[in-house]
């Protein structure tokens, strides 16, 4: 049971809070000698596992950290096509942290704004007028939860599927947006929420959503 | 909280804002400049403690700014008339005003200067949150002379979804 993590996004379709909140993602270091029986390529500016899962290295995982360093992209920290690297046998024996990638703040910023298109293009497609735009959108490993207020801000919840009781996590987190982001004086509409008590209280309020589990919380 | 320190902490706000400023036109406007930054803010608040479905007319709007808003903010319940065939004008009378609970008169000089303008700010800031635009001022004012203080709400139009610049 698990509650993935939030995102609330402005009027304008930018990111102004996201939190990760799941539990620390499987990553796996091993040991390799030449030569490497993994297939690696560059997807996405990154070197991710192409073919050969073995032995909790999956594909789709992205090297992360050579020798301990950890790799920015396809560059190791000191410069050196990563790649290039691997396929070098002097390089070897070779220390290699493999795990699910990290988005990274540019990639949330683009994803939030996606997805505002997705959602005005969704009640757009309504056949009946006046719709509500995109709720829900389901997967077999996670569900994603949107609500938007009447001033058009959206919350935006990624849960595990079995996971209920999130519509009223979403309220929630909108009652809590209006007290401890919008009650700030200091705190100018629109922009990146960074209120030290809107923080707390937002993991005070996933915490008791996760713990009520997938019959939702108490009445 | 004490209701007394918040009816006095409005009157030391104007008190302030008619010693800083010698016209009653600019205590007014900065009244309703003030309270509109309080309404953007608000309206979030009262969306999310109310759970209020959308509204479709202006009607209901001013029904809803009147029975439920001021009752949850100030406690009080204003009457709502709609005085024009369009139905966009409306005009909220208040029986009574928690903010003017010490104030006797306004004093001289200052015959022009509308004590509760922050309301006006409020209601207008709140509405145009959910992108309507409207005018709000007091058409009335028990402490000008008149017999019953009455707000008037003006719908002016939808506004449309403004596209703000990216960061």
């Amino acid at each position: 049971m698990a509650i993935f993590s939030v995102y609330v996004v402005n009027k304008a379709g930018g990111l102004v809070y996201q939190l990760d909140h799941y539990a620390p993602r499987a990553e796996a270091e091993k040991t390799f000698g030449f030569p490497l029986d993994l297939a690696l390529k560059v997807h996405d500016e990154r070197v991710v596992v192409a073919f050969g899962q073995r032995d909790g290295i999956r594909v789709g995982h992205a090297v992360l950290a050579i020798n301990g360093a950890d790799v920015s992209g396809r560059f190791t920290a000191d410069g050196r096509d990563v790649l290039e690297l691997l396929s070098n046998p002097a390089h070897y024996p070779v220390s290699i942290r493999f795990g699910r990638p990290r988005l990274s703040s540019n990639e949330k910023l683009m994803l939030a704004s996606m997805f505002h298109s997705l959602f005005a293009i969704g009640s757009q497609l309504s056949p009946e007028p006046g719709s509500s735009g995109i709720e829900m959108l389901e997967t077999d490993t996670f569900k994603l939860h949107c609500f938007q207020t009447l001033t058009g801000i959206k919350f935006v919840v990624l849960a595990d599927p079995r996971q209920a009781g999130i519509d009223s996590l979403l309220r929630k987190i909108y009652e809590i947006y209006s007290d401890f982001a919008l009650k700030n004086p200091f705190y100018s509409l629109e922009m990146p929420i960074r209120c030290e008590l809107f923080d707390q209280n937002l993991k005070l309020a996933l915490e008791v959503a996760e713990k009520a589990g997938p019959f939702g919380p108490g009445p | 909280m004490s209701r007394e320190l918040f009816v006095l902490t409005y009157g030391a706000l104007v008190a302030q804002l008619c010693k800083d400023y010698e016209k009653d036109e600019d205590v007014n406007k900065y009244l309703d400049r003030m309270g509109y930054g309080i309404g953007i803010r608000l309206i979030e608040d009262f969306l999310a403690r109310s759970a209020v479905r959308k509204c479709h007319s202006y009607s209901e709007i001013a029904d809803m700014i009147a029975q439920v808003a001021f009752k949850m903010y100030l406690g009080i319940t204003p009457s709502v008339t709609c005085i024009n065939k369009r139905r966009n004008k409306f005009s909220l009378i208040l029986n009574k005003n928690p903010l003017v609970d010490f104030v006797e008169e306004l004093p001289a000089g200052r015959s022009s200067l509308c004590y509760c303008n922050l309301l006006c700010g409020v209601i207008r800031g709140a509405l145009e949150m959910i992108n309507l635009a409207a005018e709000v001022t007091f058409v009335q004012d028990r402490l000008k002379g008149d017999d019953v203080t009455e707000i008037g709400i003006t719908f002016l139009r939808k506004l449309e979804d403004k596209k703000c610049k990216k960061k």
